[in-house]
């Protein structure tokens, strides 16, 4: 399957703002992270398809997958 | 008395006296200081249903006791007066470096009463008050008047002002200080210039007291290190600046775009807290005594200037369909330069292009300009316009939102809450910011109880964004615990990183009156409560606490927080509950018993 990555602030350093990435069907954002090195304490905020995701969701051909480190409010 | 000076400096624009009064320390405590007292004060002394341009209402310049001292970002001052935007009390709060200042300068408040004939600034140097003309700097914007009035201003001293949108009585018009800090929001600048007061300078030479040197530097440096180790406080908010949210409130949808037609940008990364970094910023800002330095320093072209931040990022690009940084640089910029709030500027002329849009202001109204969503030129020459009430529409839109929309038979194409325009989160997908929005005291505002916190950045705690269960609750505690970090003179943002315990801490070591996490939560309560009281004395009745008509009523249209409602009508009542109030809304006899609040 196919997913969408998109990372953003300090996650895109050596990374890059959106990735394609090829998946065996049901694998979940935890292997996504660990696929980019990305540790579980750097993750503030992870969205699937624009809403509140989980590390150990099953993810599905065409989601989308958010991430983001701590940041701001304003 | 220890935190505060013990002074309030009374000062008559109609005869050009002055005089000093003594901190009542008891009421200063129940009230904290700041927005608190400054509101109580407001009860006391100015009747709730005059016109807010009437000489008899006042304007009262309050810090608080933590205001000047070492606590981690303690520099803060508020505006308090009756908002001529909304018909509520308003406090509007900013940081820089004036509000330590004044504190330095010997006042825990500025009450200014009645009208000057002329146009006047005041100059304050310790104890010394001077009146002096200022009509060679009516019509200037605020950095040449600030740069006018540091030439014969003592070195080091601050300056306070108002720009043209404040003498022009925009009801949107901001109090501005250190260049480019607002005290934004309800028009405080326009109660400024209904005064003919131009500006206040101020000098100081003495620090406030602190009651417990060595309990004090023991809990700054633990709050230092908490707000250092925290991911947004210590990391997000310096790289990036608050402009790192366009991204995080976009991806959820959530993002309000084309006068909240739309709540997701397609050209969000353009205008991205990332892409200023990466593009536009030339250095960090910070002021009085913070850790965190949010601030930034941006350039566009030949303009340089600080910010924006993101609201006003958003206001002027999303709000207004523009995806051009350099626009919303631009229109910061003039905003600050005109002394306008930037998210009532910004949603104003949202407002504009979406009744353009439809055909309802014609173009024969333009003056040769455009007006369509997306088109940054003319937004920042609105902007420009607005301010100096340049025109017959430019004068509409200073009015602000819901005046333009009505004066053109459509009051609900205007965002606003209490005819205050809403800022850069659509409550549609963030039920517990909806139900804070409905509530808050002064109209439409994201920090009368930032609730963006759990509900998206998931601090103290992640909270669904989408449910409702328990918000009313939390929707109360974000709403007290502000009360009390306004009032107490400290950065509404130390909170990301602090809880009520380290301020009662911190309050306890400053005053010398040991505090509780409760005690300072019963403030908050105390406080809002007084200014409720205050609103339905003004006659600012619960139906109003209410969201406009299209984010009631229109789910939202697209993107991953397609077809969600407010669903404001199951929390209101959970919330008068949680407040203790009757189910009308009205604080009953009990509480305000409790709390120790007049009604």
């Amino acid at each position: 399957m196919q997913i969408k990555v998109r990372l953003f602030a300090t996650l895109r350093e050596g990374r890059g703002k959106e990735l394609i990435m090829d998946l065996e069907p049901g694998l979940n954002p935890q292997l996504v992270i660990d696929l980019l090195k990305i540790k579980r304490d750097e993750v503030a905020i992870l969205l699937v398809n624009g809403m509140d995701g989980k590390f150990d969701q099953q993810l599905i051909d065409g989601d989308t997958v958010s991430i983001f480190p701590p940041v701001g409010g304003g | 008395m220890h935190g505060y000076r013990g002074k309030i400096l009374r000062i008559n624009l109609s005869d050009k006296t002055w005089k000093l009064e003594k901190l009542d320390h008891t009421e200063a405590l129940k009230y904290i200081g700041g927005r608190g007292f400054g509101s109580k004060i407001m009860f006391d002394e100015v009747d709730p249903n005059i016109d807010a341009f009437d000489p008899a209402n006042k304007v009262i310049i309050a810090t608080g006791p933590m205001t000047g001292t070492p606590t981690p970002a303690g520099g803060r001052y508020m505006v308090v007066t009756k908002s001529p935007l909304t018909g509520t009390i308003a406090s509007s709060n900013s940081g820089g470096y004036w509000g330590a200042e004044m504190k330095f300068a010997g006042y825990d408040m500025i009450i200014l009463e009645g009208k000057s004939e002329k146009p006047v600034s005041i100059f304050i140097e310790d104890d010394k008050i001077e009146f002096r003309d200022a009509g060679h700097l009516w019509g200037k914007t605020t950095i040449e008047t600030t740069n006018e009035l540091m030439k014969e201003a003592p070195e080091k001293a601050k300056v306070l002002c108002i720009g043209p949108a404040g003498e022009n009585l925009s009801k949107i018009a901001a109090v501005m200080n250190d260049l480019n800090r607002a005290a934004g929001r309800s028009g405080v600048g326009a109660v400024v210039g209904s005064k003919n007061l131009k500006a206040i300078v101020i000098k100081g030479s003495s620090k406030p007291t602190v009651a417990d040197p060595d309990a004090l530097k023991d809990v700054v440096k633990r709050g230092r290190a908490q707000i250092k180790e925290n991911g947004v406080t210590g990391a997000g908010l310096p790289t990036y600046g608050t402009n790192v949210l366009v991204n995080i409130i976009n991806e959820q949808g959530v993002f309000p775009t084309r006068n909240f037609q739309e709540t997701y940008f397609d050209k969000a990364e353009e205008v991205s807290g990332e892409t200023m970094s990466e593009q536009f910023l030339l250095k960090r800002e910070s002021c009085f005594a913070c850790p965190i330095a949010c601030g930034r320093y941006t350039k566009a072209d030949d303009i340089e200037t600080g910010g924006p931040e993101y609201e006003s990022v958003w206001a002027f690009s999303a709000a207004c369909g523009v995806s051009d940084m350099k626009s919303a640089i631009k229109a910061n910029f003039w905003a600050n330069e005109m002394g306008l709030d930037t998210i009532s500027a910004g949603v104003t002329v949202a407002t504009a292009m979406e009744l353009y849009e439809k055909g309802i202001i014609k173009d024969d109204e333009l003056d040769g300009l455009g007006l369509k969503f997306g088109d940054g030129d003319s937004m920042v020459e609105w902007v420009k316009k607005l301010g100096r009430r340049d025109g017959e529409l430019a004068s509409k839109m200073a009015e602000g939102s819901y005046r333009l929309a009505d004066a053109y038979g459509h009051p609900d194409l205007s965002m606003t809450v209490k005819k205050q325009e809403l800022p850069a989160y659509d409550p549609r997908g963030i039920k517990g910011q909806g139900l804070q929005y409905a509530t808050s005291n002064r109209g439409g505002c994201h920090v009368r109880g930032y609730l963006i916190s759990p509900e998206i950045l998931g601090l103290p705690e992640k909270l669904d964004r989408l449910e409702i269960k328990g918000k009313p609750g939390w929707v109360k505690i974000f709403q007290d615990l502000t009360a009390f970090i306004d009032s107490c003179g400290m950065c509404l943002f130390t909170s990301f990183a602090l809880n009520a315990d380290d301020y009662a801490e911190m309050f306890s070591a400053v005053t010398g009156e040991k505090h509780t996490a409760e005690d300072i939560l019963k403030a908050g309560d105390r406080i809002w409560n007084l200014e409720r009281i205050w609103n339905l004395k003004a006659g600012i009745d619960p139906s109003q606490d209410k969201l406009p008509k299209r984010l009631m009523e229109e789910p939202i249209p697209s993107g991953p927080s397609k077809g969600h409602l407010p669903r404001l009508p199951e929390m209101l009542p959970l919330y008068y509950q949680e407040r203790g109030w009757d189910e009308n809304g009205i604080p009953t006899p009990e509480k305000l018993k409790e709390l120790g609040v007049p009604s």
